[in-house]
């Protein structure tokens, strides 16, 4: 039956020798798709195939994710807290007792006008001296006087890009310099204080993403050589065979993107979950402050940004490893 | 087909396991090569293969200096010759399909073409109905089959193959030996090594003798 079969399928030496070469570049284009899909599809198997193992590197890596994220998220609502209390940034300039209520007008409305001054709030006399009375309690002996001894007050916020230590410092000094000012303060132990927490804290995370980044490098590069190693005579017998480097290397480029994909996903929902844990006890704190603060999660952007990154970087840490592992395994 | 012009190869640790050996293996031409263990036999082939180089002189494979093919060519050189080893080599994590079908996706082979292919490979070596099968559920002689039509399936002009026969019974050698024939009829190159004295002497063929590196002898039949 064999040897039957045998004779049909005779042919020419030559063009047998040939058949082996002859695949057309469409055919070739169309197969390495099909191989690509098929790589895809068998490296995620390889991976459901050890739940456990495959579970745990996700881990590490969505932990080692997440806490960059997390704190970024963190960094992202303390951000916004301290835009509720820019108050602190105010500035109070006391206008000399000679001027009336027609040159403090001008004076609001001409700083009004100027690029760093997002608003101008003017407290004559009288709201001055209606607020005090209230808030001090000393109501009857104040209109005992004969005068208001109050100056008329002018309260600046600066625009958010002036908001910063140096540039509220050269503010000051020129709205001291104003003839109509007596007296211009500003809070700045206050101002600085928070500007440089936040400064340090955005500069931490940063370092902070940095490290635990290059922790996912090497956990990926890791994981990836463990692979090779034990797909080791796979790779000798494949080599033999006539595979070329590009497609040894294809399925753990596409194990190392799995995991990228795999950590950035879990890292998501651990800072979803962290959140959500937090969102309680946040917002009832923020309802004794008479306030609708409400913790924000990541943005659709960042979600798309952080598994991004996370994919960037399996795939180059499984690209370094299996550069540097693949060329020294050679068929003996 | 395969031709040694004054080959030398001296290993780093100072062994030479090849000495000035100058032989010709003809298009179509079916040879032994054989020798006691450590006369060179693994050596000859590596060079054929490029899983080594040799030290002095040129290996040629279809008329091609293996001595100028650089490493990322090597996979190319690698496509035009079948080889089947002692221990098989099959991948023991898919399928007796899988494996023979390794050749054709490795070279790009269109989806469909593989299906035909690979059944017609099995077909000639007589496991047509064992494709869906693990190789470690076959017989050690089954497994050697998957081996050979592992090499055939790309339809080489050139098979080699190391002690085929290794581990086999004699009745399973002689089968073996039988498809090495039939490829050998239709046209392919092959260059076969074994120590098994009893079966090159039956088969009739041209015998390569290698002792100690140097080619000690090169003729008909033993």
């Amino acid at each position: 039956m064999v040897k039957k079969k045998q004779r049909i399928e005779k042919k020419s030496p030559e063009k047998r020798g040939a058949s082996s070469q002859k695949v057309g570049i469409v055919s070739r284009l169309k197969m390495l798709i099909h191989l690509h899909r098929q790589e895809v599809r068998n490296s995620f198997k390889g991976m459901v195939k050890t739940p456990i193992s495959s579970f745990m590197t996700l881990a590490v890596l969505g932990i080692a994710l997440a806490l960059p994220g997390g704190l970024q998220v963190v960094l992202k609502n303390s951000n916004m807290l301290s835009e509720g209390w820019d108050g602190a940034s105010r500035f109070s300039l006391y206008l000399e007792q000679s001027v009336t209520d027609d040159v403090a007008t001008s004076l609001s409305n001409r700083l009004k006008a100027r690029s760093d001054v997002a608003e101008v709030e003017l407290i004559s006399r009288q709201q001055a001296l209606d607020e005090f009375q209230d808030s001090s309690g000393l109501g009857d002996a104040l209109e005992q006087l004969e005068e208001n001894p109050l100056p008329i007050v002018l309260e600046i916020l600066p625009a958010t890009n002036y908001s910063t230590p140096e540039a509220s410092q050269a503010m000051l000094k020129e709205f001291r310099k104003l003839p109509e000012v007596e007296l211009a303060q500003l809070d700045m132990q206050w101002v600085k204080r928070l500007y440089y927490l936040i400064d340090l804290a955005d500069r931490a995370v940063f370092a902070l993403s940095l490290l635990l980044g290059l922790a996912v490098l090497l956990i990926v590069g890791n994981t990836i050589r463990l692979a090779i190693q034990n797909r080791r005579e796979e790779i000798e017998i494949i080599k033999l065979i006539g595979a070329t480097n590009a497609f040894i290397r294809r399925p753990f480029l596409y194990t190392g993107l799995w995991y990228g994909i795999g950590g950035g996903l879990f890292a998501v929902i651990l800072i979803g979950a962290s959140l959500w844990w937090l969102s309680d006890p946040v917002s009832q704190l923020a309802g004794l402050y008479d306030s609708g603060y409400r913790l924000t999660g990541l943005s659709f952007k960042e979600t798309f940004e952080l598994i991004g990154f996370s994919t960037f970087l399996g795939l180059t840490g499984s690209w370094i490893s299996v550069t540097r592992h693949l060329s020294r395994i050679n068929p003996t | 087909m395969i031709r040694f012009n004054n080959v030398s190869k001296r290993y780093e640790n100072g062994h030479d396991a090849l000495k000035h050996i100058n032989v010709t293996l003809d298009k179509g031409e079916m040879a032994f090569l054989t020798g006691h263990s450590g006369a060179g036999k693994s050596t000859l082939l590596k060079l054929i293969t490029l899983v080594e180089r040799s030290t002095r002189g040129d290996v040629f494979v279809n008329d091609i200096n293996l001595s100028k093919v650089s490493n990322r060519k090597i996979p190319f050189v690698r496509r035009n010759i079948g080889m089947i080893f002692q221990d098989h080599r099959l991948l023991y994590d898919r399928s007796v399909f899988d494996n023979i079908a390794l050749p054709l996706i490795i070279a790009g082979h269109p989806h469909r073409e593989i299906g035909r292919r690979v059944r017609a490979a099995l077909d000639k070596v007589g496991l047509l109905k064992k494709e869906k099968l693990e190789p470690i559920m076959l017989s050690g002689g089954e497994q050697q089959r998957v081996g050979i039509a592992r090499a055939v399936v790309n339809k080489p002009p050139i098979l080699l193959a190391d002690e085929p026969t290794g581990n086999l019974d004699p009745e399973l050698s002689a089968e073996i030996m039988g498809l090495f024939q039939q490829f050998n009829q239709v046209g392919v190159s092959l260059l076969v090594a074994s120590h098994d004295l009893g079966l090159i002497a039956r088969m009739k063929y041209r015998t390569i003798t290698l002792k100690d590196g140097m080619l000690v002898g090169d003729g008909g039949s033993l």
